[in-house]
């Protein structure tokens, strides 16, 4: 592009740069004066809800007006200023409104504070639940010098944070792949899925911590990872029948036609048409499955282990430690966060079709 | 394959060469509101090697017939036979469908190979196979894109390509062209012509297009609606080798006016009967 020197034109930018700047600073304006309005007149206490409303909507006017004059090339980075800096921008709200003794400090301690406390957890021994969020890395190098991989291993196979993932791990798959058989019979037959989809929606609705008791009834160690393990996959295996179910039997029936056409007959049907057919379906039920096994476990974990994210954040609350049950409930987001990014690399990975 | 059925022998003769022989095809849906009718009495005889059109308003129970030739739907009463060749490994029927049917999740040319891999051919002879048949409709390059890749009209040469490396005894084609844009379809008609020329597989056509109908064929049936039945035939006469300019001489004309003739009048009665 080259530099215009038409005057008509310059003059015309002139006014379009005049009035962006205007816009935004009546914007800025606006926000100090709303605020302010908010603590002179001592409205914050009873009114927070409608002065963050405020601070919002302006925040999204400023934001879009800015955005109508960022170019093109940087597009990319406004967005992602936008979808970092808002979680940013409102923890760094939190903790100056826990400075500022707005919020007790006690019960909402500053995210420095949770960060601090999480460093803490991380790296420092815990004498009651005789471990750290992952272990005593550590120790590694001695105890492996002294006694070999295996010991070093154990080191990292005691933490909390290594419990709960080996619990959704092993419930996640046991559940899922029985769940998604199922569910793609049920799809193709229509007398197994009469037979079964009553029961099936009846007991999918059943909160799973509700059934732990009974489960843990059927174990010869009822306090034992069995039990735990089993009501993950139990929560997982419901949803991923239902939505498996789902899948199959919204594929194109021109599909089916051509595989049967070309000669696909039971299991090459299955491979060739109607798992890859439902894929879709069954990897965005994967997802919520994901969710609902993170759930089920830290409940299970608050109820009944010795052992486990969910244990920790539970005890730190009996035992009045907010900053590091909040550093516990960031663990479990952390967690939440790696196994969706696993679970999106493993759906790029299977379907490869999809990729743009 | 014989499905069978009443099998009150209609008085017309057969041809000798007969290829698909159907007799009384009749197709009755049971709906909450009682049967339906969407096909009676319908007979059709196609020869090897020749190629026959089915035209007719909507709801005149052509694709039905179709899926019945394929063995995907099932008749009420009569029966159809496609006559096994010399081969007997060879497929009786493969169906190229009105919505391209190429599965996403396949390369476009495992697509092509994807009946040869269902009889369990060894992969390096139908990925040759494949290729052979991709080069021929241009689409060489395209072998490991992805469906979701390629345009409408390249999904539909896969689909046809697909068809024929499959090497089925007649290639049963269900309004093929007809999601395609009225240029694309025109470029594909003219593949189409020199690809069944080349070939000269036994092929039965379903269409709403007269023009595709005429040019393409040797023979063209006319349907009437509601219930489907058999209205008229005609022969094409026009000499081939035939491209796309064959639309412009005098002899297609006059034939489409003389199918017109027919068709426009079932066409108007079957808009009357869905009001």
């Amino acid at each position: 592009m080259n530099t215009p020197t038409d005057p008509d034109t310059l003059a015309r930018r002139r006014a379009g740069r005049l009035a962006f700047w205007r816009g935004l600073s009546s914007l800025i304006a606006a926000a100090i004066a709303w605020n302010g309005v908010f603590f002179a007149a001592g409205l914050w206490f009873p009114l927070w809800w409608l002065g963050l409303f405020g601070d919002f909507v302006l925040a999204v006017m400023v934001a879009e007006r800015v955005g109508r004059v960022v170019p093109l090339r940087g597009r990319r980075a406004y967005e992602r200023t936008l979808a970092f800096g808002f979680p940013v921008l409102a923890l760094v709200a939190w903790q100056v409104i826990v400075d500022a003794g707005i919020l007790s400090a006690t019960w909402f301690p500053q995210p420095t504070r949770i960060a601090q406390a999480l460093w803490e957890m991380t790296v420092s021994y815990d004498r009651f639940s005789q471990t750290s969020l992952i272990g005593r890395p550590w120790l590694i190098p001695e105890v492996v010098a002294q006694s070999g991989w295996a010991a070093g291993w154990g080191l990292i196979a005691e933490s909390h944070v290594w419990a709960t993932l080996g619990r959704v791990g092993a419930g996640f798959v046991l559940g899922a792949i029985p769940g998604v058989l199922l569910g793609v019979v049920m799809g193709m037959n229509k007398t197994v899925r009469l037979m079964l989809d009553t029961t099936l929606s009846a007991i999918y609705v059943l909160p799973k911590i509700a059934i732990f008791p009974i489960v843990m009834l059927m174990f010869a160690d009822p306090f034992g990872e069995g039990p735990k393990i089993v009501v993950v996959a139990l929560a997982v295996f419901f949803l991923m029948t239902i939505n498996s179910m789902a899948g199959v039997r919204d594929i194109d029936p021109v599909f089916l036609m051509a595989g049967r056409n070309y000669g696909a007959r039971g299991f090459q049907m299955l491979r060739h048409v109607i798992i890859p057919a439902a894929l879709p379906v069954i990897f965005a039920g994967l997802r919520l499955a994901l969710g609902t096994a993170l759930i089920v476990i830290i409940s299970v974990e608050f109820l009944r282990a010795k052992q486990g994210v969910g244990f920790i954040t539970f005890y730190y609350w009996e035992v009045l430690n907010p900053e590091k049950m909040y550093a516990g409930l960031v663990v479990v987001m952390i967690l939440g966060i790696l196994l969706t990014y696993l679970l999106q690399w493993l759906e790029r990975r299977v379907m490869p079709w999809q990729r743009d | 394959m014989k499905l069978s059925g009443a099998q009150a022998s209609p008085p017309r003769e057969t041809a000798t060469a007969a290829k698909i022989i159907s007799r009384n095809v009749t197709k009755i849906y049971p709906t909450v509101r009682g049967p339906m009718t969407a096909l009676t009495d319908f007979n059709l005889d196609v020869a090897d090697g020749e190629f026959v059109s089915v035209v007719g308003p909507s709801g005149c129970g052509k694709s039905t017939y179709l899926r019945i030739l394929a063995g995907l739907d099932t008749l009420s009463a009569g029966s159809v036979l496609i006559r096994p060749g010399a081969d007997p490994r060879k497929p009786l029927n493969s169906v190229v469908f009105q919505e391209y049917a190429v599965f996403p999740w396949k390369t476009v040319i495992d697509n092509v190979a994807f009946g040869l891999e269902m009889r369990g051919v060894a992969r390096a002879e139908r990925l040759e196979t494949a290729a052979y048949w991709l080069e021929r409709v241009g689409l060489r390059k395209f072998a490991g894109y992805y469906p979701h890749q390629i345009s409408g009209g390249m999904k539909q040469r896969v689909s046809i390509v697909r068809a024929l490396a499959n090497d089925p005894e007649v290639l049963l084609m269900d309004e093929p062209l007809g999601a395609l844009d009225a240029q694309t379809r025109i470029v594909l008609q003219d593949e189409l012509l020199r690809i069944w020329e080349e070939t000269r597989k036994t092929v039965v056509y379903i269409t709403h297009s007269l023009d595709e109908a005429i040019l393409l064929s040797d023979r063209v049936i006319l349907m009437t609606a509601h219930p489907g039945r058999h209205l008229a035939t005609f022969e094409i006469d026009i000499p081939r080798p035939r491209t796309v300019e064959t639309m412009n001489i005098a002899r297609f004309a006059e034939l489409r006016g003389a199918v017109w003739d027919l068709l426009g009048k079932e066409v108007a009665r079957a808009m009357e009967l869905q009001t």
